[in-house]
């Protein structure tokens, strides 16, 4: 199939729709409007329902709903309107619901700007709701694998019964980009029969619910969800990296970050500075693991990103005290830029000598 | 050779436009590209912009910050904004018709194009902004001027294709324009 | 042996949780009754709400999902819109629904979405424990208003079915109560013309029913009715306020 040239909040529509997602509810709020547009437009073609809900507290409720009904569902919106959809996050992950959510970063805290944006980090990887729960959450670096990431997360969603998120800088939505859209990987999933969907009179009822009031009951459903997690883990753990072995320096960086940091590592190897990148394209699960592969030649590791140290937590946790790890970011819709991040490279690789 | 190209100018100057069709011609090359608008409040009055990004190779940062290899400009705001953000010796188009001082740098290549009378001349002052789109073609040779027609009807569809040949003629005005 | 009683289909085995004297089981086995009798009770799928009748998911015989507090009519909106055909219902209590709920269940209203809720107005919060409500009466004491409501600090209750009536998405807006065998039959009545408008495909539809809680207004359940009848029904008028047909 050819490539056309799309612009990523309708690319976003045009893959769930691919996926076979039927059902969306949302709300508008810039930089992530022209999704609910788009959809608006396109899914009562491919036989879907659009509906804008009230709030993005009713439109994550209906999304609750409609995937507990056994539908195909998205919800997608930005950081202010994500906080508020977190309560129907939480139920969802509780009652096991599968569903997709798509969050065009901005700027915050509070209503922050509209420019892009990671600082929703912790949000996405730690819950931005009550409990003990984790969701998928995928980090396109493209339009094109936006795309992919889409798709596979429905697929996703429905194998582990669990909310997938999509963590995109409000940039990867507004840019255009060329983008294919390849038939997904055929993978078999469970049958839904979990589902709201009337007895008909042939089964007994189905309660979907995330209420388990004997402490001893809760734990139980804890500890299955925890297996659950574990199984994702293990399973479902992505990333792009290069260079570790011979290393000095190691950037970490995801999103739009990431391809600002790689023009940075060319001028950076073109100095003779050899530098190394991981790009971790699930921030939940997160490729900590990877970090066993930097070599010995390695003297810090840089995380770059659109917040204030909330990814280089993660990077702390992945390197274990082994190395020093230092911190350029940006924030409030600032974008890093490639100077800046060679500048801190050069620093970090001069350091010792 | 990586373009990065900033056009600029007032709403309703087709700025927009001329982006989307170079990054759409890009593509039928089979190159990388991104286009990057500017969005938000900004969208109404002022300035609008978009950033291209046209590559051999994967394109890094989508945005434009004191890199860009050329900048398009329509108005007198843009060039002031946008001349900062081009390397020495960058390549900037300016729309010569709205804009009468020059730019403060002087380790610019600048190029002087009478958009909006060229475009009268062709009997259609709306084309300006492909006048400066063909300057653009001839001094950086981004994408051939074929591959712009092509992508024409790809971006505004079959039915704008009667105005394929005005369109042809006004890249080719703008790029003789440009030839020093 | 003949039998002379039979607990409804509509209901399943598991022992109602319910103080004494509360009516959600009386209202609990009308809706059950009246989806056996509309022979939609294999096609139901009911959203409990949170709030006493929280559990309201192991009473109904029918698919059941829990929302979270006061999201029982988008919950409902999402399973309508994928089961157009099925009969979608939400059970919800006066916190729910006029409090933490009001946007979901006024654009439901707006939207005209085919779903029947059963409201239970009790004026008060039941299950955290007797606060006030936005239905508390003026002058009731509750654990949050401890010297009575005083309408100067917050204002007087709110009438949810007047509101609802008002909105043209509305198909079917009444106001019952459980107090008396008569009482019961009428609520019966409009509980089932409510799935009616439902399964008609009319709009949206309504029914208000006073409850009462004799466990937080302090009462006997006896002395609960007669507080229920002085007080309740003066300020918030039994009757029909839409019908989708005119006339009825």
């Amino acid at each position: 199939m050819s490539k056309i040239l799309m612009k990523g909040n309708e690319a976003v529509g045009a893959a769930a729709i691919k996926a076979g997602c039927k059902y969306f509810f949302g709300y508008p709020i810039t930089p992530s409007s022209e999704i609910p547009e788009y959809i608006s437009r396109k899914l009562p073609e491919a036989g879907g329902v659009f509906l804008q809900a009230e709030s993005e507290i009713a439109a994550i409720n209906m999304v609750y709903g409609a995937g507990g009904a056994g539908a195909r569902v998205m919800t997608a919106s930005s950081s202010p309107g994500i906080s508020l959809k977190q309560e129907g996050i939480t139920y969802c992950a509780g009652a096991e619901i599968p569903c997709v959510i798509v969050n065009m970063m901005r700027g915050g805290p509070g209503l922050g700007s509209i420019q892009p944006s990671q600082a929703d980090y912790y949000q996405s990887t730690r819950g931005g709701g009550n409990g003990d729960y984790r969701t998928l959450c995928y980090a396109p670096s493209s339009i094109q694998e936006l795309v992919d990431y889409i798709m596979l997360a429905f697929d996703k969603a429905d194998y582990y019964r669990n909310p997938v998120l999509i963590a995109a800088d409000g940039m990867i939505g507004q840019i255009m980009e060329a983008v294919e859209f390849k038939e997904p990987e055929p993978i078999e999933l469970p049958p839904k029969d979990w589902a709201t969907t009337g007895t008909g009179g042939k089964r007994k009822p189905v309660i979907v619910n995330s209420l388990y009031l004997q402490a001893e009951e809760l734990q139980e459903h804890n500890k299955n969800l925890e297996k659950k997690y574990k199984v994702m883990e293990e399973n479902e753990v992505r990333y792009e990296a290069f260079g570790l072995e011979d290393a000095e320096v190691v950037c970490v960086a995801y999103g739009t970050t990431s391809r600002i940091v790689k023009t940075a590592i060319k001028q950076a190897q073109a100095k003779g500075i050899k530098v190394g990148m991981i790009r971790p394209i699930t921030l939940w699960p997160y490729p900590y693991d990877i970090y066993k592969q930097i070599g010995p030649n390695a003297k810090g590791i840089l995380g770059v990103e659109m917040s204030l140290g909330q990814l280089t937590d993660d990077i702390k946790i992945g390197i274990a005290g082994r190395l020093p790890v230092y911190f350029n970011g940006t924030q409030g819709g600032m974008v890093p830029t490639p100077g800046s991040i060679l500048a801190e490279i050069e620093k970090i690789a001069g350091g010792t000598k | 050779m990586e373009q990065k190209v900033i056009m600029a100018g007032f709403g309703g100057q087709g700025i927009m436009a001329i982006g989307r069709l170079l990054a759409y011609a890009g593509m039928l090359e089979d190159k990388n590209v991104t286009w990057m608008p500017s969005y938000g409040p900004e969208m109404r009055g002022g300035t609008a912009n978009c950033a291209v990004v046209v590559s051999e190779e994967e394109v890094g940062s989508p945005l434009i910050s004191k890199d860009g290899t050329a900048a398009i400009v329509m108005n007198l705001p843009s060039m002031i904004k946008f001349e900062q953000e081009l390397i020495p010796d960058g390549k900037l188009i300016v729309n010569k018709s709205l804009i009468d001082i020059e730019p403060t740098r002087n380790d610019l290549d600048v190029y002087y194009i009478p958009a909006n009378e060229l475009a009268l001349e062709l009997g259609n002052s709306k084309v300006a902004n492909m006048i400066m789109l063909g300057a653009y073609l001839e001094v950086t040779k981004a994408v051939d001027i074929e591959s712009v027609l092509k992508a024409f009807v790809k971006v505004f569809g079959e039915n704008k294709s009667d105005l394929l040949p005005l369109n042809k003629e006004a890249l080719i005005k703008g790029a003789e324009a440009a030839k020093k | 042996m003949t039998i002379v009683y039979e607990k409804s289909k509509g209901l399943t085995d598991t022992p109602f949780h319910y103080c004494p004297g509360c009516t959600h089981g009386v209202i609990h086995k009308l809706v059950a009754e009246s989806l056996v009798e509309l022979g939609v009770l294999d096609d139901a799928i009911g959203v409990a709400p949170v709030g006493c009748s929280v559990l309201a998911y192991n009473y109904f015989n029918c698919d059941m999902q829990e929302a979270a507090h006061g999201r029982a009519p988008a919950v409902a909106t999402g399973i309508k819109r994928v089961h157009p055909d099925k009969v979608v219902f939400s059970y919800q209590g006066d916190g729910d629904l006029a409090s933490i709920g009001t946007a979901e269940i006024v654009h439901a209203a707006h939207r005209g979405e085919k779903i029947t809720t059963i409201f239970v107005n009790n004026a008060i919060y039941g299950m955290t424990g007797g606060q006030m409500a936005p239905t508390t009466l003026v002058g009731q004491k509750t654990t949050t208003s401890p010297f009575g409501r005083d309408e100067a600090h917050c204002g007087k209750p709110i009438r949810m079915s007047e509101l609802l009536a008002t909105i043209d998405g509305a198909k079917f807006v009444e106001r019952v109560t459980v107090d008396t065998p008569a009482n019961i039959r009428k609520a019966k009545k409009a509980i089932k013309r409510s799935f009616e408008c439902q399964i008609k495909g009319e709009g949206f539809a309504i029914v208000e029913v006073l409850s009462t809680c004799p466990t937080n207004w302090g009462f006997t359940p006896l002395k609960a009715l007669d507080w229920l009848r002085d007080n309740m029904i003066p300020y918030y008028p039994l009757g029909n306020f839409r019908d989708f047909e005119e006339g009825k």
